[in-house]
């Protein structure tokens, strides 16, 4: 079956200079090892295609069930240097939402949003 | 509230009338710069190892800042801004709403200091955060009253000029208490910018490599990240208002922590947890529902609470936030703000340790608490940051709105005309940007082709070059498009667009004596 990221996940994004990251952050738990496997830097990189003109790194956070994206060369140069309307990357974070995956067909069938497990 | 007394404050009490004289300390370096051992002391390592999870219980309700046995003692922090600009109720919520010992307020981002930069070259006497003073006149008699104390970095490239202006603020106010006010100096370099080249301080690009030489005489700022420190000096001096320039953001959190909690300047699990402490109060209401992309529906955030850390001695922390105000802690919403602006999570450099996030656990205790522990840290880097903004030309950004039939395409029309406008006046620039708003500005090529009948589609363009003539004429090239151009266009009430200097950030290196030597921490009545 597939998803869109913003079934199953949310995020966070901000800058550093001319890079943007990317915080994703899964919804429960049993999610995270969907995220892990499938949003790869690879698929970050190509799914931001025309927008980010260096390389994405990937950083895993596994107590939080969330995984931090650095996406360098994407802000037009950053700070006040850039054109952009969104130099600061404010809202990289939906963008990244809009990606789809494969996931098990029974993902969505159990409650949604549920707090993390202490 | 906590007893905190320190004995020169009772003294000053007493003696509210004169002030004493300016009490000028150096600030020394903590004691791994003695030589001695780098490691976390093993004498007091088990003690500040976050309890296993099993032993967590669920919280009481917030007691508010009491006094008990050391272990039980819990200093709340309340952040009342993110940024210099922020809501100006926050504060004086987090003062007047409930019990808190610290208001931590941060005005500072990478920028902040170029502009605050450029006053101060207008005006030797501005360079810090104004709003900072209006709003600690306003607060005095609470903050006086209720023992609160101040953190904050509003003092810009000018904190002592910040100090100035409290003064006068603070001077017809009748207290029942002179507050004290000590002001962190040292961060500045830029009076000593060419001595610390000639002396083989290179200052380079951390990015490109670069040496600072290269933009030398465009150096519009210079300043060096200071971290807590200064900050407990100036708490130990019994300061009731601390004044920083560029200290970094967490520092003005876990500063308050190591001072009430006697934390060493080594015990760097503890730095850690302070750090993350420092980062979930760094921006303000994004911690506690603000742009939280979770249930945002749900959150009110008509007049919000911000966040506050309550912490214990031992490093673990609980965020919460006043009851009777809107907003919202969850585990969502916290752990929104700890992947914000982050790099790699192993690897969070501060000037006091470098902290790792990804061993962090949170506990969500319901009814806005978060229980947050785990942060572990290691040893601090001989360097410090030094934030760097030089003057790297000029730009303006202007618009234009276009309405249905046809928005999109009547929008791109313009574009080719304005671009072909600045071709036939021969006005090169080093790039020239087009978005169009409505129509994918934010989210490019993702959000698919856009729709041929949008009700309005904004164009947007801006150039940037180092030619201000050519970037001045830009700005006159966008109104002539309203009679000749495309057709139902409006949106020009504005005016011309602005030119606006370009202040590009040069992030480097230096090591850190350098800078600590001349840190000094003064303190004084007002």
């Amino acid at each position: 079956m597939r998803v869109k990221l913003a079934e199953i996940a949310f995020a966070r994004s901000g800058d550093k200079g001319d890079t943007a990251n990317i915080g994703l952050i899964a919804f429960r738990p049993s999610v995270y090892p969907i995220l892990v496997q499938e949003v790869t830097e690879e698929r970050v990189k190509l799914h931001f295609e025309g927008i980010c003109n260096g390389e994405v790194e990937r950083f895993e956070l596994p107590n939080l069930h969330a995984l931090n994206f650095l996406l360098h060369n994407s802000l037009g140069g950053g700070g006040t240097v850039s054109l952009m309307l969104d130099a600061q990357g404010k809202t990289f974070a939906t963008a990244l939402l809009r990606m789809e995956i494969d996931v098990p067909e029974d993902l969505l069938e159990t409650p949604s949003l549920e707090p993390s497990p202490e | 509230m906590i007893p905190r007394d320190p004995p020169t404050r009772d003294e000053n009490a007493e003696n509210a009338g004169d002030a004493p004289p300016p009490q000028t300390d150096l600030w020394r370096p903590g004691p791994s710069e003695g030589g001695g051992s780098f490691q976390p002391d093993s004498g007091t390592g088990a003690a500040v190892l976050d309890p296993p999870d099993e032993s967590l219980t669920p919280e009481e309700k917030p007691e508010g800042a009491t006094a008990g046995t050391d272990g039980d003692r819990v200093i709340r922090i309340g952040s009342g801004q993110g940024f210099w600009g922020d809501w100006q109720e926050a504060p004086k919520l987090q003062v007047r709403r409930g019990a808190i010992d610290y208001l931590m307020l941060d005005y500072l981002a990478e920028i902040t200091m170029s502009i605050m930069q450029k006053q101060k070259e207008r005006d030797p006497e501005a360079g810090y955060a104004k709003d900072f003073v209006a709003l600690m006149a306003e607060l005095a008699e609470d903050l006086v009253e209720k023992e609160v104390r101040v953190v904050s970095n509003a003092g810009g490239v000018n904190p002592l000029g910040c100090r100035t202006a409290l003064g006068h603020a603070l001077a017809a106010k009748i207290l029942p208490r002179r507050p004290r006010v000590a002001v962190v100096q040292g961060d500045d370099l830029m009076a000593s910018l060419d001595e610390l080249i000639a002396a083989g301080h290179e200052l380079r690009h951390m990015d490109t490599g670069e040496p600072l030489a290269t933009v030398r005489d465009r150096v519009a700022s210079a300043n060096a990240y200071l971290g807590a420190e200064p900050i407990v000096t100036a708490l130990e001096q019994g300061a009731d208002i601390v004044i920083t320039g560029r200290s970094t953001d967490t520092a003005l959190t876990y500063g308050p922590l190591m001072h009430e909690f006697a934390w060493s300047g080594e015990d760097w699990d503890l730095l850690a947890k302070g750090v993350v402490a420092g980062h979930i109060n760094e921006c303000g209401c994004q911690a506690s529902g603000g742009n939280s992309l979770v249930d945002w529906r749900q959150i009110d955030l008509a007049v919000p609470g911000y966040p506050i850390i309550e912490a214990k001695g031992d490093g673990s922390f609980i965020v919460t936030k006043h009851p009777d105000l809107g907003g919202r802690v969850t585990w969502a919403t916290v752990t929104e703000q700890l992947v914000y602006e982050m790099g790699d999570p192993t690897d969070y450099i501060t000037p006091d340790v470098i902290a790792d996030f990804s061993q962090i656990r949170l506990q969500d205790l319901g009814e806005d608490r978060v229980r947050v522990t785990g942060a572990t840290g290691r040893r601090r880097t001989d360097r410090l940051k030094v934030s760097i903004a030089y003057h790297d030309g000029y730009k303006a950004v202007g618009s234009l709105t276009y309405a249905w039939p046809d928005a999109y395409a009547k929008a791109e029309r313009a574009d080719e005309i304005l671009r072909a406008r600045l071709d036939y006046l021969g006005l090169a620039f080093d790039e020239i940007r087009t978005e169009f708003i409505g129509a994918g500005a934010c989210h490019g090529p993702l959000a698919g082709p856009p729709l041929d009948d949008l009700p309005e589609v904004t164009l947007r363009m801006g150039v940037r070059g180092q030619d201000r003539g050519a970037v001045t004429r830009f700005t006159r090239e966008l109104a002539p498009l309203i009679l000749a151009g495309p057709p139902t266009v409006t949106g020009f009430a504005g005016g011309r667009p602005r030119v606006q200097d370009v202040v590009a950030y040069w992030p480097a290196l230096i090591d850190r004596d350098v800078v600590e030597r001349e840190v000094r921490v003064e303190t004084i009545d007002l």
